[in-house]
Formats: C-alpha cells, structure tokens, sequence
C-alpha cells in the first residue's frame, strides 16, 4: 500500500511540469485579451484624433452646419447640448435623488417597494431608442411640446434616472448609522436628520454616480433621433419650447454623409463630445478621492 | 426582590425631602419580535442623581436606556407595553412628539460620533434644528457648552476645524457639549468611554461628576468600578429584568440579591 | 401639561414655542408624500413605456394583420402600392449582430475577468479597472463612426467580398462595447468568491488555472452567466453602431457579408425620415420598438432569475 502510494506522487510530481505549462500559456492568452482591449481603445482614440484634430478650428466652434464641408461647425450643437443638460440635470437629479431618499428612508419593507425596486432595475435595462419612442408619444405629441430642448430634456432624464437613483441609493446607505442616531439623540425630526446629516454626507456619492449618469445623456444619439431632434440647425435656441440640435446628432449627420471630409468633421466632433466626458468623468474621479477618505 | 426607589420603605430619612422623580417606568415589556428583551421593569429614577445602569451582554440595559428617549423606535420590529413617564407625561403618548422628548433628554453615544462639520457647527446643530438663528444665542451657548464639557481650553483657538481632527477621547466630550447646548434635563449616556483609553476615560468620569450638579445623568456601563466610582444609585439588569435597584454603596458593599453579589464579584458577566 | 417649569432651562424654553406651532409636524407629514410622488414617476414611466407600445402597437395591428406580421418573411414598408410587414427580417438582422457580438466578446471578456480576477497584479488591476471604464463610458455613436471608417476598411482589405454595410463589423464593434459590462459583473462574481476557497485549492498543489477553472469559474458560474445575458440584451437594443455600420435593407437571407437592418436601426430609418404621423409605417415603430423591448426585457428578467435562482452561498 504504502508503496504504491509513494509511486503514485511521484507520479504527480513529474506531472507538474505540463501543468505548470498549461496555466502559463493560459496565462497568457488571457493577459493578451486584456492587452486586447487597451489596443482597442488607444486604435480608436488615435484614430479619431489624427482624423479630426485637424478640423478644430475656431471657425469649427463658430460656425453653424453647412452642406460645405469646409464651412461647417458645431455651435448650434454644442449651445444645444447645454440647453438640453440644463433640464436633464436638475429633473433627473431631483426625481433621483427624492426616490432614493424614499426608498431608503421612508419605504417600508413591503412588497410595493420591491417592486419598485425591481421596476428600477428593469427599466435600466430598457433600450434607449425605446426611451425615445415615450419620449415621442409623451412628450412630443400627448404633451405637444414638440421635437424641442423641453422635450428632448424629460426624455434623456427618464432614461438616466434609474442610474441616479442606484447610485444615490448607494451613496445614502452608505452614511453611518451613528450619525443619524446622535441627530435623533439632539430632537431632530426624521427629515431634519435626512437634509442636515444624511444629504451632506452622502452627496459627494451622489454626485460621483450622476455625473456619470449625465455623461451618459450627452453621448447619447438613438433617443434623440426617434424624438425627432433636427440635424441641420442653422440658429441656436432662445428658450426650452425651441427646436436645437445636439452633439451627437451633429456627428451623426456628418457620420451618415458619404463625403469624407464630413467624417473628419464627424471625427472633429468625436473629439469634442470625448473631451467634455472624459472632463466629466475626471470630475467624478476627483470627488470619489477627495471624499473617500472620510 | 425588585426594589424601587419610589416604595422603597428602607430608607425613611429619604422619604422625608420630597423626591421628585425624572424617570417613573412602570411594568415595561419589550420585545424584539418573539424576543422578549425587558421584562416587567420597574424602575424610579431621581432628579439630579447619577443613576448606573450595569449587567452582563445582553441583559437589555442598552436597549432600556434606548427606551427612555425612544432612540429604540428606529430598531424595526419593536414592541413594548407598560408605561415610562418623564416628569410624569407618559413618553409613548401621541401628544407628547418624540423630538421634545429628545430635545429634553440628550444622549451620549458608545462611540463619539460628531458630524462631518466644524467643532462650532456639531454644538450649533441643534441649536439650528429648533430654529434658534440668532448668532449671539449660538456663539454664546457654543463656548458655555464646551466649558461645560471641559473642551473649551482645548479647542478654543480651533472651534472652526473639523471635529474629526479631535482625538477620541476629546470626540466623546464634543458629543457631550452637542448635548448640553439644549440645556437638557436628563443626559443619557451609553456605555460613553467603552471606545476611550484610560486616560479619555478618567476626564469623561471628572466630567460627569461636574455635571451631575446639574443634569439628573442615566449612565448604562459594563464597567464595575466605574459604576461604583461615579454613581449614586445601581440598577443591576440580568436576562431583562431588573434583579435589584438601590444605592450604589449597598449594591456594591451589600446586595441583597445573591446573583448581585455573584456579578459584582466577577463569578459572572 | 405639567412640565415643572423652573426645571426648564433657558434654551428649553426658546424652543418651547416650537411644539406648539403645529408647523413642523406638517412638514414631517407632507415630505414623505412628495417623495413618494418622486419614486412614482420611475413607476409611471415603465407604464407609460407599455401603455404607449400597446397602444400604437394595436393602431398599428388594424392597418396590418397580426399573421403578417409574425408569419411574412419581408419587411418591406416603404412600397406604395404593396407593402409587407414581416418582423422576421428585423428579428433576424438582430440576431447576427448580436450572434456575432456575443462570438467575440463573451470568450474575451471571460479571458479579461479571469486574467483580472485571478492573474493580475494590483497594479495592473488599478490601470485596467479605468480603462474598461472609458470603454464602458464611449458613447455608441463613436463606435459606430468607428466600425464605419475604421474595422470596416480593414476588414474589406482583407476579405474584399464583404459589402461596405455588412453584419461583422458592426456585430464586431457591439461586441467591444460589451465587453465591459461582460467584465466587471464576471470580475465582480469572480471576487467574491471567498480567498479560503483558492487557498484550499491552491494548497492542494493546484495551479492558478486549474483553480480558477474547477473551483473559481463554478462557483462563480450564476453571476458569469446573468453577466453574459446582459451583456446579450445590451447588444440587442444597441441602436447606433448597427444604423451607421449595417445598412438599412431588411434581409431575410443568412449571409452576414452584405446589408441588412435590425429592430433598432428600422425604428432610426423611420425617424429619421419624415414618415407622417397617423401612417401605417409611424405606428410600426412602435410594434418594433414593442417586439425590442419584450425580447430585452426577456433577456433582463433571465439574468435576474439567473443571479437570484442559482446565488451561492458563501
């Protein structure tokens, strides 16, 4: 017995040496996936960098769509981007922000707020181009707001709503219970507590999951197309029931044309709507580190 | 067995000054869903004495001293019958808001937890909440509350920085002068130097010594000697009910119950 | 009342005055329910989602016979005089993008989780984790652009058969851009598999694969899969990189080298036109958009049972 025992590991032990080879080849294919997805994303930056670098202009910021290539810009696109974001952030916020506070603070553990819960996590999951069709039915026609700022604003803050309210959600769980405690302790009433204590601790949270939901509203094309958000606008809006165009319709429109001196607009604009997300992201980045210490 | 101060017949010369009471709970149950925590309490607590809440893990004097300013209404799932009064007004009762009975009773954690703010802004708090704005009121009761908690030399030249560069020790006695600054009646405290260093712990002691001159203080603690050193009656708490209740010199030096006598010997706990 | 009043201090007897205006007890009241209205509005918006794709779907269905629409292998709505509506092109076109999709994404970002979970280094883990989020965080009109100008030139350089629109490049670029979430949910499942256990592995003398492969990946396995069926349903509601790179004909035909059109590019090709409202083709929209989101919620809710039917327990 004893014998045949010891025979058997040395057995094993000369099979080491395959094994060992095995996981290192393994190794490696999986760290060539991972060096995969970096070159995919340096190829794509550089790409579109050396393609649309050369189109930054300050005519290209200047100058509204043309059918001239060498006429066109991205002023009207990028004033409407913001016209949008000035009603997707603070409605997105608030509703957000308000839900989660209920769900957290004030929902009781009953089946109707599992099964909000479980409605927020489903409609994440719903396709943006369907976002849009609401968006059409509900605000362009039943509401009559029209293919404007107003209506593009309410659909893109449904879309990233259910983002910020995880998010927030997150933030608020995250405040020590202790805190909520020594405020009670002093007499405070429960929204006392929620405004003063829980809210200050847990924005920066907040703020770090929003911004990135936000980014998220300015990249995105598919709702604004279905909303019917023109492509060729050659003035910039002066007020929310106004028609605009936004950034990444105004890349689209350049991206579908099939002169390529419009894809190296389209490329021109790429690099615009990168540097404000990757502005936004840096943003969120910094105030996650700045306030994760505490 | 389960004396009270309020029939206590032993001590007549007591009996003589009238004793007013702060605290009169009667027959009190508590359960945490089928867990029967407080059973039957009976308990007179007086005003202006320091009254030590002590027993082993589990024995329901955390969740007792978080009955009395209703802290325990945020455990989910609490049930309790039997009646406590503070100055005679039943504490459960619909018109008596829970915030008031708060404001009135202050309470002081097992860890220190000030907020995220400035030393001036954790005092002004509730200050703030009750709608008190004007400046003079608040930086006036800022000082005197940091006086009151022996924090003032301390802090005086840094009352804007924030709390969290304070040691622990130092945290505890801001929470302390959080609570003074409502000018409470009665300060709850909970296991208050269990997260402190001995030294921390020994100017939280002189403190409370100061204080009882004028706050009536309700202090839970797992430590013996601190009990005996800074109290002026014991409530001893086993297995939810309240074994024996008396001055703090005859828990101490004579109980008359025998699991008294074990616990504050060491035989258990 | 019967407070002793020379008992109250002060300050007491400032706020005394609060407890009888009534105000804040209000306050306390009406908060709640505001925020409760809040939390309705993400509830009022799924209804409206469904209410508004059954309602004009149903327009749709009394122009259009409900047999056609399952049973008709063409869609073709854009004809004066005879138009078909079949959604089994749609369906179909989606399903190569997203076949083809989830062919290159799932064995990468399996290799990336793994890699990441088991493999790398701290540092390595520290570069990689922003990167996948820039990656996650590319929005998909820039990929589109991408597989337009770039991934399909090269791939016509090299099989020059393949049609300036086809399915493989764009199926190749949502398959990029699933890869994050494919690795972070996969990564995530991967971590929480608790250290004793890869200890208890490795101290039998088992190598780093052999204990990820046996022990990691199973008990791994629920969080893997639901992560893949998202990965999945992102892929099929994916609706720029396919407008842009996929054409816009509805094919019913199987080879993946020339145009063809999905569920979510037809409802941008009608949008993006100017199809009247009230016509046959603007309420079609809406039984796409309908048939889109019942297979995306199908896929949603898989994942979910998934996560939850078959979660270990640590």
């Amino acid at each position: 017995m004893e014998n045949t025992a010891r025979v058997k590991s040395e057995e094993m032990v000369g099979r080491i040496d395959g094994r060992l080879m095995k996981n290192k080849v393994i190794k490696g294919i999986f760290l060539a996936a991972t060096a995969f997805t970096t070159i995919i994303l340096m190829v794509l930056l550089y790409r579109i960098i050396s393609q649309g670098a050369p189109y930054l202009s300050w005519d290209f910021f200047q100058n509204f769509a043309s059918r001239r290539p060498e006429q066109a810009g991205i002023k009207a696109a990028v004033i409407g981007t913001i016209w949008m974001m000035s009603v997707v952030i603070p409605t997105a916020a608030i509703l957000g922000v308000g839900t989660a506070i209920y769900l957290e603070e004030y929902a009781k553990k009953s089946a109707l707020t599992r099964w909000i819960q479980m409605n927020i996590s489903n409609l994440a999951g719903v396709p943006s181009v369907v976002f849009g069709l609401l968006g059409l039915t509900i605000f362009v026609r039943v509401f009559g707001f029209g293919n404007t700022i107003i209506a593009a604003g309410f659909t893109m803050a449904l879309l990233v709503l259910p983002v910020v309210i995880v998010a927030s959600q997150e933030a608020i769980r995250a405040v020590p219970n202790e805190l909520k405690e020594a405020s009670f302790g002093l007499g405070a009433t429960k929204w006392q507590t929620i405004y003063r204590v829980v809210l200050p601790y847990a924005i920066p949270g907040i703020a770090t999951g929003s911004i990135l939901a936000f980014s998220r509203a300015i990249g995105e094309t598919a709702p604004l197309i279905v909303v019917g958000i023109p492509t060729f606008v050659a003035f910039l809006p002066s007020g929310y029931l106004d028609q605009f165009t936004a950034l990444p319709m105004q890349i689209y429109n350049w991206t579908s044309r099939p002169q390529v001196e419009f894809h190296n607009l389209a490329a021109a604009g790429i690099i615009i709507l990168l540097a404000v997300l990757i502005l936004m992201n840096s943003v969120a980045v910094w105030i996650r580190n700045r306030f994760q210490a505490r | 067995m389960a004396l009270t101060a309020v029939n206590s017949k032993k001590k007549p010369e007591m009996m003589e000054q009238e004793e007013r009471l702060v605290y009169n709970t009667k027959n009190l149950n508590l359960w945490y869903g089928d867990h029967h925590a407080l059973k039957n309490i009976n308990l007179g607590i007086k005003e202006k004495d320091v009254t030590a809440i002590i027993g082993p893990s589990g024995c329901g004097k955390s969740t007792y001293i978080k009955t009395l300013n209703r802290m325990i209404d945020l455990v989910p799932g609490v049930k309790t019958n039997g009646t406590i009064e503070y100055r005679e007004r039943d504490i459960f009762s619909k018109e008596f808001l829970v915030e008031e009975l708060r404001t009135r009773v202050g309470m002081v954690f097992q860890k220190p937890n000030p907020f995220p703010k400035s030393i001036y802004e954790n005092i002004a708090f509730g200050l703030k909440i009750h709608g008190i704005k004007n400046k003079q009121i608040i930086n006036e009761t800022v000082e005197k509350s940091l006086r009151g908690a022996a924090l003032w030399d301390e802090v005086k030249d840094r009352i804007h920085e924030p709390a969290y560069g304070l040691s622990g020790g130092q945290q505890q006695r801001l929470c302390i002068a959080r609570c003074l600054a409502l000018e409470p009646d009665v300060i709850l405290m909970d296991e208050p130097t269990s997260a402190l260093d001995p030294v921390s712990t020994l100017k939280v002691e002189e403190l409370i010594q100061e204080l009882k001159e004028r706050y009536s203080i309700i202090i839970v603690t797992h430590n013996m000697q601190q009990a005996a050193r800074i109290s002026d009656k014991t409530a001893f708490f086993l297995n939810g009910e309240v074994v024996e209740f008396d001055s703090t010199d005859t828990i101490f030096n004579s109980p008359a119950d025998s699991r008294t006598d074990d616990y504050i010997s060491g035989r258990f706990g | 009342m019967k407070t002793p009043n020379q008992d109250v201090s002060p300050v007491q007897q400032l706020l005394e005055k609060k407890y009888n205006g009534g105000f804040l007890n209000r306050r306390e009241k009406i908060i709640p329910i505001v925020l409760f209205i809040m939390a309705a509005v993400s509830v009022l918006t799924t209804v409206g989602i469904v209410l508004t794709l059954i309602f004009e779907t149903v327009t749709f269905f009394k122009d259009v016979s409900i047999v056609e629409f399952f049973t008709a292998t063409e869609w073709y709505p854009f004809s004066n005089t005879d138009p078909v509506y079949g959604i089994w092109p749609l369906v179909l076109g989606t399903l190569k993008i997203t076949l083809i999709a989830s062919l290159f994404a799932i064995p990468i970002g399996l290799a990336v989780a793994l890699y990441l979970s088991e493999y790398a280094s701290t540092r390595t883990r520290k570069i990689m984790k922003p990167i996948l989020e820039v990656l996650a965080g590319v929005p998909t009109i820039v990929y589109g652009f991408f597989a337009l100008t770039f991934i399909t030139p090269v791939l016509r350089e090299i099989f020059p058969s393949l049609e300036l629109f086809n399915a493989i490049s764009p199926g190749i670029v949502v398959g990029i851009m699933i890869i994050p979430t494919i690795v972070s949910l996969s990564e995530d499942a991967l971590s929480s598999v608790p250290e004793p256990v890869r200890h208890g592995a490795l101290a039998m003398g088992s190598t780093k694969w052999e204990t990820a492969s046996k022990v990691i990946f199973p008990a791994a396995l629920s969080g893997i899969l639901a992560s893949i069926v998202l990965g999945v349903s992102r892929a099929i509601g994916e609706t720029m990189i396919v407008s842009i790179a996929a054409g816009s004909t509805p094919s019913a035909a199987l080879d993946l080298t020339s145009s063809l059109q999905t569920m979510t590019s037809y409802i941008v090709q009608v949008t993006t036109g100017d199809a009247g409202f009230g016509t046959t083709i603007y309420y079609s929209i809406y039984s796409v958009g309908f048939t889109l989101f019942v297979f995306t919620l199908a896929m949603n809710m898989l994942a979910q049972f998934i996560s939850k039917r078959f979660r270990e327990e640590y």
